[in-house]
């Protein structure tokens, strides 16, 4: 449901970066996406397809890697994927634990003409 | 065709807006909470509580958002210095307030007559999580006929939380809410969240809570 302003973003920053590059076209965004983020690729790719429209990011495509959750146990340093919700180290048990991959939105790169 | 490197975090533009709200509350000597919960936790009775309690030691305004009415303004009128009401119906996004919503609210507020400001974010457990405001401090609220189970479920408001405050305690005969499980979880997501325990109908708790507040406005205070 918070996808609008963070379009909003992407399309700023995507026409200020190709400005500066001097493109003419955008034609593909590459995004970075955590597994944790609130955000949902496809309906930020909907309002995309709007709010880019007759600008020269208009029809480029929106390719989205996701990254995997990945969680850090605060007791014995074990780096692991959580299997559900009840998030415990796999290793010692602990339950004491922080997230060190999986909440990225960022724009990666893109690719221009 | 060529690729060009970008590496630019999507949410800057509005971490951006929430630093400039912040240095601009610093500035007037305002301290700025920012409370969560899911509808109907006790956001606006837990904001009555503290604006009573904490009356006669700081003048207090208020930052509504919901995504209709001005009931809950209505209701800490008289009590806040300043109340400023956003409704987000109307905006591109309705799910959380974000920082622009508040630099906007903040030119309507009286800030060299506010010690604290109290801002009460759209109920919702996910969006909010997302958007810091400028805020010095996060407080999330669990009422307990949610369950103890909702730090699991939405474990991310829990993680950057400040404060965890679970409300009704008045009910806790009458629900399945284990308050050990709950404290668990938050302990392992989030060991360094200050913990409380109230009630806003029988104002159990509320003391220890508005000392909180208190210090940490006078600690804010005294550091700039």
């Amino acid at each position: 449901m918070h996808e609008f302003g963070v379009t909003e973003n992407i399309v700023n920053i995507a026409l200020a970066k190709a400005g500066e590059a001097q493109a003419s076209k955008v034609i593909q965004i590459n995004l970075v996406i955590g597994e944790m983020s609130g955000f949902v690729p496809d309906c930020i790719q909907f309002y995309f397809d709007s709010l880019s429209k007759d600008t020269i990011a208009q029809g480029a495509v929106l390719h989205f890697e996701l990254v995997p959750t990945q969680l850090r146990c605060r007791n014995c340093a074990t780096i692991f994927h959580p299997q559900d919700t009840l998030w415990s180290c796999p290793k010692c048990g602990g339950q004491s634990i922080e997230i060190s991959k999986g909440r990225e939105l960022y724009i990666e790169s893109m690719d221009v003409e | 065709m060529k690729k060009i490197e970008v590496i630019q975090n999507v949410l800057e533009a509005n971490e951006t807006i929430a630093n400039r709200n912040r240095q601009l509350l610093d500035k007037h000597k305002v301290f700025a909470i920012n409370i969560m919960s899911s509808p109907g936790a006790g956001k606006t009775s837990l904001i009555l509580q503290t604006m009573a309690k904490l009356k006669s030691k700081l003048d207090t305004a208020v930052i509504e958002g919901d995504v209709a009415s001005t009931v809950d303004a209505e209701k800490v009128q008289s009590e806040a210095k300043a109340v400023v009401q956003i409704n987000t119906r109307n905006m591109p996004e309705s799910c959380s307030l974000m920082a622009a919503m508040i630099e906007s609210a903040l030119k309507d507020m009286p800030l060299d007559n506010i010690d604290l400001l109290l801002i009460e974010n759209v109920g919702n457990l996910i969006c909010p999580s997302e958007f810091t405001l400028g805020e010095h401090k996060r407080v999330v609220i669990s009422s307990l006929p949610e369950g103890d189970d909702k730090p699991i479920k939405y474990p991310l408001i829990f993680i950057d939380a400040d404060a965890v405050i679970i409300n009704k305690m008045d009910l806790l005969p009458h629900v399945d809410f284990d308050i050990a499980t709950f404290r668990r979880s938050i302990a392992g997501l989030n060991p360094k969240a200050e913990a409380f325990q109230v009630s806003c109908k029988t104002s159990e708790g509320i003391e220890r809570w508005c000392s909180w507040v208190l210090e940490q406005v006078e600690t804010n205070a005294t550091k700039r």
